[in-house]
Protein backbone atom coordinates (compact mmCIF):
# COMPACT_ATOMS: atom_id res chain seq x y z
CA UNK A 1 0.00 0.00 0.00
CA UNK A 2 1.38 3.40 -0.90
CA UNK A 3 1.04 6.07 1.70
CA UNK A 4 0.32 9.57 0.44
CA UNK A 5 2.44 12.12 2.23
CA UNK A 6 0.92 15.12 3.98
CA UNK A 7 3.02 18.19 3.32
CA UNK A 8 3.14 20.61 6.22
CA UNK A 9 4.57 24.08 6.74
CA UNK A 10 8.08 24.85 7.96
CA UNK A 11 8.08 27.38 10.80
CA UNK A 12 10.72 27.89 13.46
CA UNK A 13 12.50 24.65 12.59
CA UNK A 14 9.32 22.59 13.03
CA UNK A 15 6.80 21.18 10.61
CA UNK A 16 3.40 22.29 11.91
CA UNK A 17 0.11 21.81 10.09
CA UNK A 18 -1.59 25.06 9.22
CA UNK A 19 -3.63 26.30 12.17
CA UNK A 20 -6.50 26.93 9.75
CA UNK A 21 -6.85 23.24 8.92
CA UNK A 22 -7.13 24.08 5.22
CA UNK A 23 -5.39 22.09 2.51
CA UNK A 24 -4.51 22.64 -1.12
CA UNK A 25 -4.79 19.91 -3.71
CA UNK A 26 -1.46 19.40 -5.37
CA UNK A 27 -2.10 17.87 -8.79
CA UNK A 28 0.29 16.33 -11.27
CA UNK A 29 0.48 17.02 -14.98
CA UNK A 30 -2.46 14.73 -15.75
CA UNK A 31 -4.58 16.26 -13.05
CA UNK A 32 -4.20 13.33 -10.67
CA UNK A 33 -3.96 14.13 -6.97
CA UNK A 34 -0.34 13.90 -5.81
CA UNK A 35 -0.75 15.03 -2.24
CA UNK A 36 -2.36 17.51 0.08
CA UNK A 37 -0.28 20.52 1.02
CA UNK A 38 -1.04 22.97 3.82
CA UNK A 39 -2.82 26.15 2.81
CA UNK A 40 -1.12 28.66 5.08
CA UNK A 41 -3.27 31.27 6.76
CA UNK A 42 -2.41 34.80 7.81
CA UNK A 43 -1.89 33.53 11.33
CA UNK A 44 0.64 30.97 10.11
CA UNK A 45 2.45 33.86 8.47
CA UNK A 46 2.51 35.81 11.73
CA UNK A 47 3.88 32.81 13.59
CA UNK A 48 6.60 32.62 10.96
CA UNK A 49 7.46 36.29 11.51
CA UNK A 50 7.84 35.67 15.24
CA UNK A 51 10.12 32.70 14.56
CA UNK A 52 12.17 34.64 12.03
CA UNK A 53 12.56 37.59 14.38
CA UNK A 54 13.74 35.33 17.15
CA UNK A 55 16.33 33.75 14.89
CA UNK A 56 17.56 36.89 13.20
CA UNK A 57 19.77 38.17 16.03
CA UNK A 58 21.92 35.08 16.35
CA UNK A 59 22.10 34.39 12.63
CA UNK A 60 22.99 37.99 11.86
CA UNK A 61 25.97 37.73 14.21
CA UNK A 62 27.08 34.27 13.09
CA UNK A 63 30.54 34.25 11.55
CA UNK A 64 30.94 34.31 7.80
CA UNK A 65 32.71 30.99 8.09
CA UNK A 66 29.75 29.35 9.81
CA UNK A 67 27.22 30.74 7.35
CA UNK A 68 29.33 29.50 4.47
CA UNK A 69 29.67 26.06 6.03
CA UNK A 70 25.94 25.80 6.54
CA UNK A 71 25.21 26.71 2.93
CA UNK A 72 27.66 24.04 1.78
CA UNK A 73 25.95 21.63 4.11
CA UNK A 74 22.56 22.37 2.55
CA UNK A 75 24.14 21.65 -0.83
CA UNK A 76 25.49 18.33 0.46
CA UNK A 77 22.16 17.25 1.88
CA UNK A 78 20.38 18.26 -1.29
CA UNK A 79 22.78 16.11 -3.30
CA UNK A 80 21.96 13.19 -1.00
CA UNK A 81 18.25 13.50 -1.75
CA UNK A 82 18.63 14.18 -5.44
CA UNK A 83 16.56 11.15 -6.44
CA UNK A 84 13.57 12.21 -4.35
CA UNK A 85 13.57 15.70 -5.86
CA UNK A 86 13.77 14.31 -9.37
CA UNK A 87 10.77 12.03 -8.75
CA UNK A 88 8.72 14.91 -7.35
CA UNK A 89 9.65 17.25 -10.18
CA UNK A 90 8.81 14.62 -12.78
CA UNK A 91 5.43 14.11 -11.11
CA UNK A 92 4.87 17.83 -11.63
CA UNK A 93 5.34 17.37 -15.36
CA UNK A 94 8.98 18.29 -15.75
CA UNK A 95 11.07 15.98 -17.92
CA UNK A 96 13.53 13.76 -16.13
CA UNK A 97 16.47 15.33 -17.92
CA UNK A 98 15.33 18.82 -16.97
CA UNK A 99 14.67 17.74 -13.37
CA UNK A 100 18.22 16.39 -13.02
CA UNK A 101 19.54 19.67 -14.41
CA UNK A 102 17.38 21.73 -12.03
CA UNK A 103 18.62 19.90 -8.95
CA UNK A 104 22.24 20.31 -10.07
CA UNK A 105 21.63 23.98 -10.67
CA UNK A 106 20.17 24.42 -7.16
CA UNK A 107 23.19 22.70 -5.65
CA UNK A 108 25.54 24.93 -7.65
CA UNK A 109 23.66 28.02 -6.49
CA UNK A 110 24.10 27.03 -2.85
CA UNK A 111 27.81 26.42 -3.31
CA UNK A 112 28.11 29.70 -5.19
CA UNK A 113 26.51 31.77 -2.42
CA UNK A 114 28.27 29.74 0.26
CA UNK A 115 31.49 30.94 -1.32
CA UNK A 116 30.36 34.56 -1.12
CA UNK A 117 29.76 34.36 2.63
CA UNK A 118 33.20 35.75 3.57
CA UNK A 119 33.76 37.81 0.43
CA UNK A 120 30.80 40.10 -0.16
CA UNK A 121 31.72 42.23 2.85
CA UNK A 122 35.08 43.03 1.32
CA UNK A 123 33.43 43.77 -2.02
CA UNK A 124 30.77 46.10 -0.67
CA UNK A 125 32.73 47.80 2.12
CA UNK A 126 34.67 50.94 1.49
CA UNK A 127 37.12 53.29 3.14
CA UNK A 128 35.74 56.70 2.28
CA UNK A 129 37.82 59.83 1.72
CA UNK A 130 36.74 62.63 4.07
CA UNK A 131 38.08 66.14 4.58
CA UNK A 132 38.74 65.83 8.32
CA UNK A 133 41.00 63.79 10.54
CA UNK A 134 38.80 60.69 10.57
CA UNK A 135 38.90 57.22 9.23
CA UNK A 136 35.58 56.82 7.53
CA UNK A 137 34.43 53.42 6.45
CA UNK A 138 31.20 51.73 5.41
CA UNK A 139 30.25 48.11 5.96
CA UNK A 140 27.16 46.10 4.99
CA UNK A 141 25.01 44.62 7.76
CA UNK A 142 21.97 42.32 7.49
CA UNK A 143 18.56 43.98 7.11
CA UNK A 144 16.81 41.56 9.47
CA UNK A 145 13.60 39.69 8.65
CA UNK A 146 13.08 39.33 4.90
CA UNK A 147 9.92 38.09 3.22
CA UNK A 148 10.40 36.26 -0.05
CA UNK A 149 7.58 35.75 -2.52
CA UNK A 150 9.18 33.07 -4.67
CA UNK A 151 8.49 32.76 -8.40
CA UNK A 152 5.02 31.49 -9.09
CA UNK A 153 5.90 28.46 -11.20
CA UNK A 154 8.95 26.39 -11.68
CA UNK A 155 11.10 24.04 -9.73
CA UNK A 156 14.02 24.15 -7.33
CA UNK A 157 16.34 26.85 -8.75
CA UNK A 158 13.51 29.40 -8.54
CA UNK A 159 13.28 28.90 -4.80
CA UNK A 160 16.98 28.54 -4.02
CA UNK A 161 18.11 31.47 -6.16
CA UNK A 162 15.84 33.79 -4.17
CA UNK A 163 16.59 32.30 -0.76
CA UNK A 164 20.35 31.71 -0.76
CA UNK A 165 21.51 35.36 -1.17
CA UNK A 166 19.11 36.47 1.57
CA UNK A 167 20.32 34.03 4.21
CA UNK A 168 24.00 34.18 3.34
CA UNK A 169 23.73 37.90 4.10
CA UNK A 170 22.71 37.11 7.69
CA UNK A 171 18.97 37.70 7.30
CA UNK A 172 16.24 35.35 8.38
CA UNK A 173 13.61 34.58 5.77
CA UNK A 174 9.93 33.80 5.40
CA UNK A 175 9.33 32.23 2.01
CA UNK A 176 5.99 31.98 0.29
CA UNK A 177 6.67 29.08 -2.03
CA UNK A 178 5.35 28.90 -5.56
CA UNK A 179 2.68 26.48 -6.71
CA UNK A 180 5.15 23.61 -6.67
CA UNK A 181 4.53 23.09 -2.98
CA UNK A 182 5.95 19.59 -2.71
CA UNK A 183 9.44 20.62 -3.83
CA UNK A 184 9.42 23.55 -1.43
CA UNK A 185 8.52 21.45 1.59
CA UNK A 186 10.89 18.66 0.66
CA UNK A 187 13.54 21.36 0.47
CA UNK A 188 12.51 22.40 3.99
CA UNK A 189 13.29 18.85 5.09
CA UNK A 190 16.76 19.33 3.63
CA UNK A 191 17.14 22.59 5.54
CA UNK A 192 16.05 21.07 8.81
CA UNK A 193 18.80 18.44 8.57
CA UNK A 194 21.51 20.90 7.54
CA UNK A 195 22.28 22.73 10.79
CA UNK A 196 20.34 25.79 9.68
CA UNK A 197 19.27 27.32 13.01
CA UNK A 198 15.53 27.08 13.69
CA UNK A 199 13.62 30.06 12.34
CA UNK A 200 16.31 31.30 9.93
CA UNK A 201 14.26 29.90 7.06
CA UNK A 202 10.50 29.50 7.27
CA UNK A 203 8.55 28.15 4.32
CA UNK A 204 4.84 28.59 3.74
CA UNK A 205 2.69 27.15 0.99
CA UNK A 206 -0.48 29.06 0.23
CA UNK A 207 -2.18 31.65 -1.93
CA UNK A 208 -0.36 34.75 -3.07
CA UNK A 209 -3.44 36.99 -3.08
CA UNK A 210 -4.10 36.13 0.55
CA UNK A 211 -0.56 36.44 1.87
CA UNK A 212 1.19 39.19 -0.11
CA UNK A 213 -0.77 41.94 1.69
CA UNK A 214 0.31 40.40 5.00
CA UNK A 215 3.96 40.41 3.98
CA UNK A 216 3.61 44.04 2.98
CA UNK A 217 1.71 45.26 6.04
CA UNK A 218 3.50 43.50 8.89
CA UNK A 219 5.64 46.02 10.79
CA UNK A 220 8.14 43.41 11.92
CA UNK A 221 9.13 42.46 8.37
CA UNK A 222 12.07 44.61 7.32
CA UNK A 223 12.24 43.79 3.63
CA UNK A 224 10.38 41.91 0.91
CA UNK A 225 11.66 40.28 -2.25
CA UNK A 226 8.83 39.91 -4.75
CA UNK A 227 9.31 37.72 -7.82
CA UNK A 228 6.39 38.75 -9.92
CA UNK A 229 5.39 40.09 -13.32
CA UNK A 230 2.01 41.22 -12.00
CA UNK A 231 1.59 45.01 -11.91
CA UNK A 232 -1.09 44.90 -9.20
CA UNK A 233 1.01 42.75 -6.87
CA UNK A 234 3.96 45.12 -7.23
CA UNK A 235 1.85 48.19 -6.62
CA UNK A 236 0.19 46.71 -3.56
CA UNK A 237 3.54 45.78 -2.07
CA UNK A 238 5.02 49.22 -2.73
CA UNK A 239 2.06 51.03 -1.19
CA UNK A 240 1.71 48.95 1.94
CA UNK A 241 5.46 48.73 2.56
CA UNK A 242 5.75 52.49 2.84
CA UNK A 243 4.36 52.46 6.38
CA UNK A 244 7.53 51.08 7.95
CA UNK A 245 9.83 51.89 5.03
CA UNK A 246 10.41 48.28 4.09
CA UNK A 247 13.20 47.59 1.69
CA UNK A 248 11.46 46.22 -1.41
CA UNK A 249 13.15 44.36 -4.22
CA UNK A 250 11.23 43.59 -7.39
CA UNK A 251 12.42 40.68 -9.50
CA UNK A 252 11.01 38.85 -12.49
CA UNK A 253 8.82 35.78 -12.03
CA UNK A 254 11.80 33.55 -12.86
CA UNK A 255 15.00 32.23 -11.27
CA UNK A 256 17.36 35.02 -10.19
CA UNK A 257 20.73 35.10 -11.95
CA UNK A 258 23.52 34.36 -9.52
CA UNK A 259 25.12 37.61 -8.43
CA UNK A 260 26.54 39.10 -5.21
CA UNK A 261 24.31 42.11 -5.83
CA UNK A 262 21.35 40.01 -4.75
CA UNK A 263 23.10 39.77 -1.39
CA UNK A 264 23.53 43.54 -1.34
CA UNK A 265 19.79 43.99 -1.96
CA UNK A 266 19.20 42.99 1.68
CA UNK A 267 22.06 44.72 3.42
CA UNK A 268 22.07 48.00 5.31
CA UNK A 269 25.24 50.02 4.91
CA UNK A 270 26.64 51.30 8.18
CA UNK A 271 29.16 54.12 8.07
CA UNK A 272 31.52 54.74 10.95
CA UNK A 273 33.60 57.86 11.66
CA UNK A 274 36.69 57.11 13.68
CA UNK A 275 38.97 59.97 14.79
CA UNK A 276 42.68 59.72 14.01
CA UNK A 277 45.55 61.30 15.91
CA UNK A 278 45.22 63.46 19.06
CA UNK B 1 -8.31 44.67 61.06
CA UNK B 2 -6.99 43.91 64.50
CA UNK B 3 -4.57 41.02 64.85
CA UNK B 4 -6.48 39.79 67.88
CA UNK B 5 -9.59 38.78 65.97
CA UNK B 6 -7.84 36.62 63.39
CA UNK B 7 -8.57 32.93 63.62
CA UNK B 8 -6.56 30.11 62.17
CA UNK B 9 -8.76 28.53 59.48
CA UNK B 10 -10.34 25.12 59.80
CA UNK B 11 -8.74 22.82 57.28
CA UNK B 12 -11.96 20.83 56.98
CA UNK B 13 -13.47 23.90 55.26
CA UNK B 14 -10.63 23.95 52.77
CA UNK B 15 -11.76 21.55 50.06
CA UNK B 16 -9.45 19.19 48.25
CA UNK B 17 -8.99 20.04 44.60
CA UNK B 18 -9.98 17.89 41.68
CA UNK B 19 -6.91 18.28 39.50
CA UNK B 20 -8.48 17.06 36.28
CA UNK B 21 -11.59 19.17 36.84
CA UNK B 22 -9.65 22.35 37.53
CA UNK B 23 -7.42 21.92 34.51
CA UNK B 24 -10.35 21.17 32.24
CA UNK B 25 -12.27 24.17 33.47
CA UNK B 26 -9.23 26.42 33.07
CA UNK B 27 -8.85 25.23 29.50
CA UNK B 28 -12.40 26.29 28.68
CA UNK B 29 -11.67 29.92 29.56
CA UNK B 30 -9.25 29.89 26.62
CA UNK B 31 -12.00 29.06 24.17
CA UNK B 32 -14.02 32.28 24.43
CA UNK B 33 -14.33 34.35 21.29
CA UNK B 34 -13.45 37.96 22.11
CA UNK B 35 -14.38 40.35 19.33
CA UNK B 36 -13.21 43.82 18.33
CA UNK B 37 -14.51 46.38 20.85
CA UNK B 38 -14.49 43.91 23.69
CA UNK B 39 -10.93 42.98 22.88
CA UNK B 40 -9.87 46.59 22.78
CA UNK B 41 -11.48 47.36 26.13
CA UNK B 42 -9.96 44.20 27.63
CA UNK B 43 -6.51 45.21 26.41
CA UNK B 44 -6.86 48.69 27.85
CA UNK B 45 -8.20 47.30 31.11
CA UNK B 46 -5.25 44.91 31.32
CA UNK B 47 -2.82 47.82 30.96
CA UNK B 48 -4.39 49.53 33.97
CA UNK B 49 -3.99 46.30 35.95
CA UNK B 50 -0.26 45.98 35.42
CA UNK B 51 2.22 45.91 38.23
CA UNK B 52 5.13 46.87 36.05
CA UNK B 53 7.96 44.96 37.60
CA UNK B 54 11.73 44.95 37.74
CA UNK B 55 13.36 42.65 40.27
CA UNK B 56 16.90 42.16 39.10
CA UNK B 57 20.26 42.40 40.73
CA UNK B 58 21.15 44.81 37.96
CA UNK B 59 18.36 47.33 38.74
CA UNK B 60 19.74 50.85 38.73
CA UNK B 61 18.18 54.18 39.61
CA UNK B 62 18.06 55.06 35.92
CA UNK B 63 16.32 51.84 34.97
CA UNK B 64 13.70 52.22 37.70
CA UNK B 65 12.99 55.83 36.70
CA UNK B 66 12.57 54.82 33.10
CA UNK B 67 10.22 52.02 34.06
CA UNK B 68 8.16 54.38 36.21
CA UNK B 69 7.79 56.75 33.28
CA UNK B 70 6.49 53.88 31.23
CA UNK B 71 4.01 52.96 33.98
CA UNK B 72 2.72 56.56 34.06
CA UNK B 73 2.40 56.83 30.33
CA UNK B 74 2.56 53.43 28.64
CA UNK B 75 1.81 54.70 25.15
CA UNK B 76 3.21 58.20 24.69
CA UNK B 77 0.77 60.34 22.79
CA UNK B 78 -2.26 58.25 23.70
CA UNK B 79 -3.66 59.21 27.12
CA UNK B 80 -6.51 56.70 26.77
CA UNK B 81 -4.02 53.90 27.53
CA UNK B 82 -2.93 53.42 31.11
CA UNK B 83 -1.57 54.42 33.51
CA UNK B 84 -0.48 51.12 34.99
CA UNK B 85 -1.66 50.20 38.50
CA UNK B 86 1.73 50.11 40.18
CA UNK B 87 5.44 49.61 39.82
CA UNK B 88 7.03 46.74 41.71
CA UNK B 89 10.64 47.03 42.86
CA UNK B 90 13.11 45.94 45.51
CA UNK B 91 13.07 47.91 48.81
CA UNK B 92 16.22 49.87 47.95
CA UNK B 93 14.52 51.29 44.87
CA UNK B 94 11.27 52.31 46.61
CA UNK B 95 12.34 55.89 47.26
CA UNK B 96 13.44 56.37 43.66
CA UNK B 97 10.22 54.85 42.38
CA UNK B 98 8.01 56.85 44.75
CA UNK B 99 9.60 60.09 43.54
CA UNK B 100 9.27 59.05 39.90
CA UNK B 101 5.54 58.29 40.12
CA UNK B 102 4.68 61.30 42.30
CA UNK B 103 1.58 63.13 41.12
CA UNK B 104 0.19 60.17 39.22
CA UNK B 105 -2.18 57.39 40.22
CA UNK B 106 0.61 54.81 39.96
CA UNK B 107 1.33 53.11 43.28
CA UNK B 108 4.65 51.77 44.50
CA UNK B 109 4.81 48.12 45.47
CA UNK B 110 7.89 46.66 47.08
CA UNK B 111 8.82 43.05 47.56
CA UNK B 112 10.07 42.32 51.07
CA UNK B 113 10.62 39.53 53.63
CA UNK B 114 13.77 38.22 51.96
CA UNK B 115 12.28 37.94 48.53
CA UNK B 116 12.40 35.52 46.74
CA UNK B 117 13.35 32.67 49.11
CA UNK B 118 12.05 33.98 52.42
CA UNK B 119 14.86 32.08 54.14
CA UNK B 120 15.65 34.43 57.02
CA UNK B 121 14.53 34.99 60.59
CA UNK B 122 11.10 36.60 60.89
CA UNK B 123 12.61 39.53 62.80
CA UNK B 124 14.78 40.65 59.87
CA UNK B 125 12.01 39.97 57.40
CA UNK B 126 9.61 42.20 59.32
CA UNK B 127 12.30 44.87 59.58
CA UNK B 128 12.52 44.79 55.81
CA UNK B 129 8.77 45.34 55.55
CA UNK B 130 8.96 48.34 57.87
CA UNK B 131 11.90 49.74 55.95
CA UNK B 132 10.06 49.47 52.62
CA UNK B 133 6.93 51.09 54.05
CA UNK B 134 9.07 53.83 55.58
CA UNK B 135 10.64 54.52 52.19
CA UNK B 136 7.18 55.16 50.78
CA UNK B 137 5.84 51.82 49.54
CA UNK B 138 2.04 51.70 49.15
CA UNK B 139 1.99 47.93 48.83
CA UNK B 140 4.18 45.12 50.13
CA UNK B 141 4.63 41.84 48.27
CA UNK B 142 5.74 39.30 50.88
CA UNK B 143 6.81 35.70 50.35
CA UNK B 144 5.72 32.88 52.65
CA UNK B 145 8.22 30.36 54.03
CA UNK B 146 7.54 27.51 51.63
CA UNK B 147 9.96 25.28 53.49
CA UNK B 148 7.97 25.61 56.69
CA UNK B 149 4.71 25.14 54.83
CA UNK B 150 5.92 21.90 53.29
CA UNK B 151 7.08 20.74 56.73
CA UNK B 152 3.52 21.15 57.91
CA UNK B 153 4.12 24.19 60.08
CA UNK B 154 0.96 25.90 58.90
CA UNK B 155 0.54 28.04 62.01
CA UNK B 156 3.96 29.56 61.40
CA UNK B 157 2.74 30.69 57.97
CA UNK B 158 -0.43 32.11 59.48
CA UNK B 159 1.61 33.96 62.11
CA UNK B 160 4.14 35.39 59.67
CA UNK B 161 1.44 36.70 57.35
CA UNK B 162 -0.40 38.28 60.28
CA UNK B 163 2.84 39.80 61.59
CA UNK B 164 3.64 41.23 58.17
CA UNK B 165 0.15 42.68 57.89
CA UNK B 166 0.72 44.44 61.19
CA UNK B 167 4.15 45.68 60.08
CA UNK B 168 2.63 47.06 56.89
CA UNK B 169 0.50 49.55 58.78
CA UNK B 170 -1.51 51.38 56.13
CA UNK B 171 0.19 49.63 53.21
CA UNK B 172 -1.59 46.84 51.34
CA UNK B 173 -0.21 43.35 51.77
CA UNK B 174 0.14 40.93 48.88
CA UNK B 175 1.08 37.40 49.88
CA UNK B 176 3.17 35.43 47.40
CA UNK B 177 2.49 31.69 47.76
CA UNK B 178 5.10 30.62 45.16
CA UNK B 179 2.73 28.00 43.83
CA UNK B 180 5.47 26.42 41.73
CA UNK B 181 7.07 25.19 44.94
CA UNK B 182 3.88 24.08 46.69
CA UNK B 183 3.62 21.12 44.26
CA UNK B 184 -0.12 20.33 44.58
CA UNK B 185 -3.39 22.19 44.06
CA UNK B 186 -4.46 21.07 47.54
CA UNK B 187 -1.48 22.87 48.99
CA UNK B 188 -2.20 25.96 46.91
CA UNK B 189 -5.77 26.04 48.17
CA UNK B 190 -4.76 25.52 51.78
CA UNK B 191 -2.02 28.16 51.60
CA UNK B 192 -4.52 30.58 50.03
CA UNK B 193 -6.98 29.98 52.85
CA UNK B 194 -4.29 30.53 55.48
CA UNK B 195 -3.06 33.75 53.85
CA UNK B 196 -6.58 35.12 53.48
CA UNK B 197 -7.46 34.26 57.08
CA UNK B 198 -4.29 35.96 58.29
CA UNK B 199 -5.31 39.24 56.71
CA UNK B 200 -3.85 39.28 53.19
CA UNK B 201 -5.27 42.04 50.97
CA UNK B 202 -4.10 40.21 47.86
CA UNK B 203 -2.88 36.70 47.18
CA UNK B 204 -0.26 36.32 44.48
CA UNK B 205 0.92 33.22 42.68
CA UNK B 206 4.64 33.54 42.17
CA UNK B 207 7.87 35.43 42.56
CA UNK B 208 8.78 34.91 38.93
CA UNK B 209 12.08 33.45 40.11
CA UNK B 210 11.26 29.75 39.82
CA UNK B 211 10.60 27.91 36.56
CA UNK B 212 6.90 27.22 37.19
CA UNK B 213 5.10 30.53 37.64
CA UNK B 214 1.48 31.57 37.22
CA UNK B 215 -0.77 29.21 35.31
CA UNK B 216 -4.50 29.42 34.64
CA UNK B 217 -5.43 26.35 36.76
CA UNK B 218 -3.40 27.49 39.76
CA UNK B 219 -4.95 30.94 39.51
CA UNK B 220 -8.38 29.32 39.28
CA UNK B 221 -7.78 27.45 42.55
CA UNK B 222 -6.81 30.70 44.24
CA UNK B 223 -9.83 32.52 42.78
CA UNK B 224 -12.06 29.81 44.23
CA UNK B 225 -10.49 30.38 47.65
CA UNK B 226 -11.27 34.09 47.28
CA UNK B 227 -14.81 33.30 46.14
CA UNK B 228 -15.49 31.01 49.13
CA UNK B 229 -14.11 33.61 51.53
CA UNK B 230 -16.34 36.25 49.95
CA UNK B 231 -19.39 34.02 50.22
CA UNK B 232 -18.67 33.33 53.90
CA UNK B 233 -17.67 36.78 55.10
CA UNK B 234 -18.61 39.29 52.36
CA UNK B 235 -15.02 40.51 52.30
CA UNK B 236 -13.20 40.87 49.01
CA UNK B 237 -9.59 39.78 48.53
CA UNK B 238 -7.50 40.67 45.50
CA UNK B 239 -5.68 38.34 43.12
CA UNK B 240 -2.37 38.80 41.37
CA UNK B 241 -1.02 36.18 39.00
CA UNK B 242 2.64 36.88 38.33
CA UNK B 243 5.36 35.42 36.20
CA UNK B 244 4.99 33.77 32.83
CA UNK B 245 2.18 36.00 31.57
CA UNK B 246 3.99 37.45 28.63
CA UNK B 247 1.40 37.99 25.94
CA UNK B 248 -1.87 39.83 25.55
CA UNK B 249 -3.86 36.77 24.57
CA UNK B 250 -3.04 35.03 27.83
CA UNK B 251 -3.80 38.19 29.80
CA UNK B 252 -7.27 38.33 28.24
CA UNK B 253 -7.85 34.69 29.17
CA UNK B 254 -7.09 35.60 32.78
CA UNK B 255 -9.60 38.45 32.62
CA UNK B 256 -12.24 36.09 31.23
CA UNK B 257 -11.58 33.72 34.11
CA UNK B 258 -11.83 36.42 36.76
CA UNK B 259 -15.06 37.68 35.22
CA UNK B 260 -16.61 34.23 35.12
CA UNK B 261 -15.45 33.03 38.55
CA UNK B 262 -15.63 36.15 40.71
CA UNK B 263 -17.73 38.51 38.63
CA UNK B 264 -17.38 42.05 37.40
CA UNK B 265 -16.65 43.49 40.83
CA UNK B 266 -13.12 42.11 40.61
CA UNK B 267 -12.43 43.58 37.17
CA UNK B 268 -10.61 46.65 38.43
CA UNK B 269 -7.02 47.22 39.42
CA UNK B 270 -8.16 47.49 43.02
CA UNK B 271 -8.83 43.75 43.04
CA UNK B 272 -6.90 42.25 40.19
CA UNK B 273 -3.33 42.80 39.01
CA UNK B 274 -0.87 41.29 36.60
CA UNK B 275 2.71 40.99 37.76
CA UNK B 276 4.77 41.14 34.61
CA UNK B 277 7.80 42.68 33.06
CA UNK B 278 7.34 41.83 29.40
CA UNK B 279 3.53 41.88 29.12
CA UNK B 280 3.32 45.68 28.80
CA UNK B 281 4.77 45.93 25.31
CA UNK B 282 2.71 43.07 23.98
CA UNK B 283 -0.48 44.72 25.24
CA UNK B 284 0.58 48.00 23.65
CA UNK B 285 1.41 46.27 20.38
CA UNK B 286 -1.99 44.58 20.34
CA UNK B 287 -3.72 47.89 21.01
CA UNK B 288 -1.88 49.48 18.08
CA UNK B 289 -2.74 46.47 15.95
CA UNK B 290 -6.43 46.91 16.73
CA UNK B 291 -6.16 50.61 15.80
CA UNK B 292 -4.13 50.29 12.61
CA UNK B 293 -4.82 46.76 11.37
CA UNK B 294 -1.07 46.18 11.14
CA UNK B 295 0.81 43.67 13.20
CA UNK B 296 3.46 45.52 15.15
CA UNK B 297 7.17 45.27 15.74
CA UNK B 298 9.05 45.63 19.00
CA UNK B 299 11.31 48.07 17.15
CA UNK B 300 8.70 50.81 17.47
CA UNK B 301 8.02 50.54 21.21
CA UNK B 302 10.21 51.69 24.08
CA UNK B 303 12.27 49.06 25.81
CA UNK B 304 12.11 49.24 29.56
Amino acid sequence: MTIKKTYKLFIGGKFPRTESGRVLDVRGKDGELLANASWASRKDFREAVVAARKASGGWGKASAYLKGQILYRIAEMLEGRRAQFVVELVAHGISEERAEKDVSEAIDLLVHYGGWSDKYQALFSSANPVASSHFNFSVPEPTGVVGIIAPRRGSLPELVSALAPVIVGGNSAIVLAGENALTAITFAEVLSTSDVPAGVVNILTGKRAELIPEFAKHMDVNAVLLCSNDKDEKKLLDLESAENLKRVSHQKDAPLKESPYHILDFQEVKTTWHPIGV
Amino acid sequence: MKAGVLNFPDRRESPTIDQVGVEERAKRFCARSIKKETKMSALKLAVTMLDVTTLEGADSVGKVRQMCQKARQPLPGDPSVGPAAAVCVYPRMVKTAAKAVEGSSVLVASVATQFPSGQMRLKERLAEVRYAVGEGADEIDMVISRGQFLQGEYRAIFDEVAACKEACGGAHLKVILETGELTTYDNVRWASDIAIAAGADFIKTSTGKVPIAATLPVTLVMLQAIEDHYDRTGKMVGMKPAGGISNAKLAIQYLVMVREVLGEKWLTNKWFRFGASSLTNDLLMQIRKQETGRYQSGDYFTKD
